[in-house]
């Protein structure tokens, strides 16, 4: 008897062409970590080759870890989500986490078990290597690339061919500190000049042929101090990508400083520099890579077509009518792609979190929905499905639905970022994922996700100054902190109001400190301010850009304005009066911080 | 330093073909573990019925030998037990038979519903048995009581395994114990993976070797039976199950440990 027979006569489903993985590193791991417990390696030189094996630290403990997994080009094929919805419930919480970099992570993972994961990833070529430490991080590309109207062409190819060949390359091993690619479709979706290296598409006419290439964006990031990526040249035609990278990368290893881990990133040696100076610097040193290759060494991009074709499913749903809350969640999970009768659909998740047995049905449903067969990671930890057709979003809604995967408000205000706080990560002061799961909550009882006027904006939430939250481009950014009335702390967070990453990118202004606990009075009444002084055409982020510039003409002019009005909905209480205050999301008891050793730069 | 005597090596699992055979020759004992009403759809054939409340309801050991009995099962009638739940409810009953002395039981190697989406035999005919004789030689040395526990759970030797899911334990165990929760036991379709692959999972975590091994779970000591028969399946010589597991340790007030400053259950997504 074989399993063969176990399986349902079900259609093949399509995979990845690409094997990240290289199933020898599962051993290696383990014995490694063998030796480790022997003390046979010193803790520093065995936390970087973990790291390197994409295996994170975990909040004030060193027997588990948090395994950190790379979608390139946030590409996930549903063989894989369903090995990853069984390795969660093995060696993890049962739960998955969808992080903003297109990785998918598990927590609270044994030490002495993370190999046996890697193994699991192997068999469905999926890989962790490079997913932390001073390396090349998961190449990004815009969950809409491919389908979006506004782009020029479809980066995906090009994303993927720059993850292939940095991975595991010599050249990227041991860099300063880390180092993230973002491609993206267009202006509008994405961060391009909030990261290491950030590419738009663009095409420009050469002797009457279209030419393709990039607009490619330098040195900006977010963290402690964030900086806006500058632009390297006019247009960078796609031969010149990849001399382009290396030359970048070069430049990093050998000027970025490997002493200070506060300011090793990129963006500190480009600021220091001065932009000029480090722009041409990267157009010599692209010269000198360009002219001494001993083999040609070119990107392998592969632009054979997807193919499109109708799922054959099943399970045959005939669905009459659309079910109750239809409508409502299409507004805000949806998206119209520039090819007829297609749609990417976003599937909201609570700050990132699925469960192991919801990532098992929704590889069910990639294969039922998606004409093109797989998953792309979404811009706010979540998950997309697209080319799903017209006809199909309402019996899509209902096995979303069935699934506890059908809440609305993907695309708005009412999904918000939360790193993972003090849920497991080392450095944080407050519980940030819960928090953003709280504000998600009152968003969608409120049925704020439902009003135009919030569309666009959005709210991100890091539970320490670093961004892993990514509250420096928020509309409404928190970081989090600790605060005390006397001897009594209590969780606090800074606001930042008006940060954006368009092509008008600039980073929030740091307000006022909100208590945790006052987090979602003050957010609502902010909106509640926006709604009383708007201009017709106005909405929350267009509204905040002129308060935060201070050239609104209502009788809120500035920030200042603002927090004068909000300023007393941070009074602390007394801890008599009200203990809970005291007290941070999740836990019910007095508030203390608490931190460990960060490891991004070890 | 994890070396494994061949002669430890003794059968855990009984794979689909020899049961349909041996149930063919009527040369084995079945028993279905589920509940009266699901048994009574439809089982594997020739099985006869014990559900596990049944036995819970008192599972003093001369109780149990009257069931025993009165399921026709002597010291020699090799016993199968299947459930539908990953192995987890069979593999308790299966402990229950070894610790009254019967030594030829084992756990049918896939649950009911995987045999029957296979196609596989399955009827609703209830299986009458004559009364058989059973002695009693009860092994002390797989039983795992809280003073025993107490009293060797710091010892060096001795290897304290936590088989419920990885956030209970986070929350609250039995101090030094180790987490291993029992989905990492089981494949997709079998209750237990390969002897290699089950060898390498706990040669990785240091749970082989000449150790004393405990397992315990939540409360009637069904997952932890699991580990148990995991343990067996790779010739661990000195395995033992803490039956009334960790409902019984908190009732008697005993210590518990748990992870300090982090609020993991928020993790969750459930």
């Amino acid at each position: 008897m074989t399993n063969s027979k176990l399986e349902q006569s079900r259609p093949k489903s399509r995979k990845g062409k690409i094997n990240w993985a290289r199933s020898q590193e599962a051993d290696y791991f383990a014995n490694t970590v063998k030796l480790y417990r022997q003390g046979k390696y010193d803790e520093d030189s065995f936390r970087r080759f973990r790291l390197q094996h994409g295996a994170y630290g975990t909040r004030l403990t060193s027997d588990y870890a948090m395994v950190r997994i790379k979608l390139p080009a946030g590409e996930v094929y549903p063989h894989q989500l369903e090995k990853l919805s069984e390795l969660s419930e093995q060696f993890s919480i049962g739960s998955a986490h969808f992080s903003t970099r297109e990785n998918i992570q598990l927590h609270w993972v044994i030490l002495e078990d993370v190999s046996e994961i890697f193994r699991g990833l192997a068999e469905v070529g999926l890989t962790t290597r490079e997913a932390c430490g001073n390396s090349i991080r998961n190449v990004m590309c815009s969950p809409l690339s491919g389908v979006c109207p506004d782009e020029e062409f479809d980066s995906t190819p090009y994303a993927l061919a720059t993850a292939r060949f940095f991975l595991r390359n010599p050249l990227a091993q041991n860099l300063p500190r880390k180092f993230k690619f973002n491609f993206t479709c267009c202006e509008k979706h994405g961060m391009v000049r909030m990261v290491d290296v950030g590419l738009i598409p663009q095409t420009r006419n050469q002797d009457g042929s279209t030419q393709k290439g990039f607009k490619i964006f330098l040195g900006g990031g977010l963290g402690n101090r964030s900086f806006v990526g500058h632009q390297l040249e006019e247009f960078t035609p796609e031969e010149d990508l990849l001399y382009t990278s290396m030359a970048v990368v070069r430049i990093f290893d050998r000027l970025g400083d490997r002493k200070n881990l506060a300011r090793n990133r990129m963006r500190y040696l480009v600021n220091d520099m001065g932009w000029e100076k480090f722009q041409n610097l990267v157009l010599k040193e692209r010269a000198i890579v360009r002219a001494t290759q001993s083999v040609v060494t070119r990107l392998n991009v592969d632009h054979t077509p997807i193919e499109i074709k109708r799922p054959i499913r099943i399970t045959n749903e005939s669905v009459n009518s659309a079910p109750e809350g239809f409508a409502r969640w299409l507004k805000g999970n949806s998206f119209k792609q520039k090819q007829s009768g297609y749609n990417s659909v976003f599937v909201t998740l609570e700050a990132g979190d699925i469960t192991s047995n919801q990532l098992k049905v929704l590889s069910q449903i990639i294969q039922d929905f998606s004409y093109e067969g797989l998953g792309r990671c979404g811009f706010n930890q979540n998950i997309s499905l697209r080319y799903v057709h017209d006809d199909d979003l309402s019996p899509l809604y209902s096995r979303l639905l069935e699934a506890g995967l059908a809440k609305s408000g993907a695309l708005t205000m009412s999904a918000p970022i939360g790193c993972s706080g003090t849920t497991s990560c080392n450095l944080a002061l407050t519980n940030s994922h819960r928090l953003s799961k709280e504000i998600q909550r009152k968003f969608l009882e409120l049925k704020l996700d439902e009003d135009d006027d919030l569309h666009n904006s959005s709210i991100k939430i890091s539970g320490c100054p670093n961004s892993c939250g990514q509250h420096g481009i928020a509309t409404i950014g928190f970081f989090g902190g600790g605060a005390r009335v006397d001897k009594d702390m209590y969780p606090n967070y800074m606001m930042q109001l008006g940060g954006r990453s368009d092509g008008d990118t600039m980073l929030g202004i740091s307000s006022l400190r909100v208590p945790a606990k006052r987090v979602i009075p003050v957010i609502l009444k902010i909106i509640e301010l926006f709604k009383q002084n708007k201009k017709q055409s106005d909405d929350l982020k267009s509204w905040i850009h002129r308060v935060v510039s201070g050239i609104d003409d209502s009788e809120i002019k500035s920030i200042e304005d603002l927090k004068k009005i909000l300023l007393p909905l941070t009074t602390p209480p007394s801890k008599t009066e009200d203990p809970d205050f005291y007290s941070d999301y999740g836990s019910d008891t007095s508030y203390h911080t608490k931190t460990g050793k960060g490891e991004c730069a070890a | 330093m994890c070396r494994l005597s061949q002669e430890n090596v003794v059968k855990t699992t009984t794979d689909i073909e020899t049961l349909r055979s041996e149930i063919r020759d009527k040369s084995v004992r079945v028993i279905d573990v589920r509940r009266e009403e699901d048994y009574k759809k439809n089982h594997i054939p020739s099985a006869v019925n014990l559900p596990l409340a049944k036995l819970l309801a008192d599972d003093s050991p001369d109780r149990v030998l009257t069931l025993i009995k009165s399921m026709g099962i002597d010291d020699e009638t090799p016993v199968v037990v299947y459930d539908d739940t990953f192995g987890a409810l069979a593999s308790r009953i299966a402990w229950t038979l070894e610790y009254l002395g019967h030594s030829d039981v084992s756990l049918l190697e896939t649950t009911f519903s995987t045999w029957k989406s296979m196609g596989l035999e399955n009827d609703n005919v209830i299986p009458e048995f004559q009364i058989k004789e059973h002695t009693k030689k009860l092994r002390p040395e797989i039983l795992a009581t809280s003073d025993y526990l107490e009293s060797v759970k710091d010892k060096e030797n001795v290897i304290l395994v936590d088989n419920r899911e990885r956030l209970n334990f986070l929350e609250q165990h039995i101090p030094g114990a180790i987490s291993l929760p029992y989905r990492t036991l089981s494949t997709q379709n079998k209750i237990l993976r390969s002897k290699e692959d089950m060898k390498r999972l706990l040669n990785n975590r240091g749970i082989l070797g000449d150790s004393e091994i405990i397992t315990y779970c939540g409360s009637v000591g069904t997952l932890s039976g699991l580990a148990y028969y995991a343990l067996k399946s790779v010739g661990v010589p000195n395995a033992k199950l803490y039956v009334r597991s960790f409902k019984e340790w908190k009732n008697l007030s005993k210590p518990t440990a748990k992870q300090e400053d982090a609020n993991y259950w928020d993790l969750s997504a459930e």
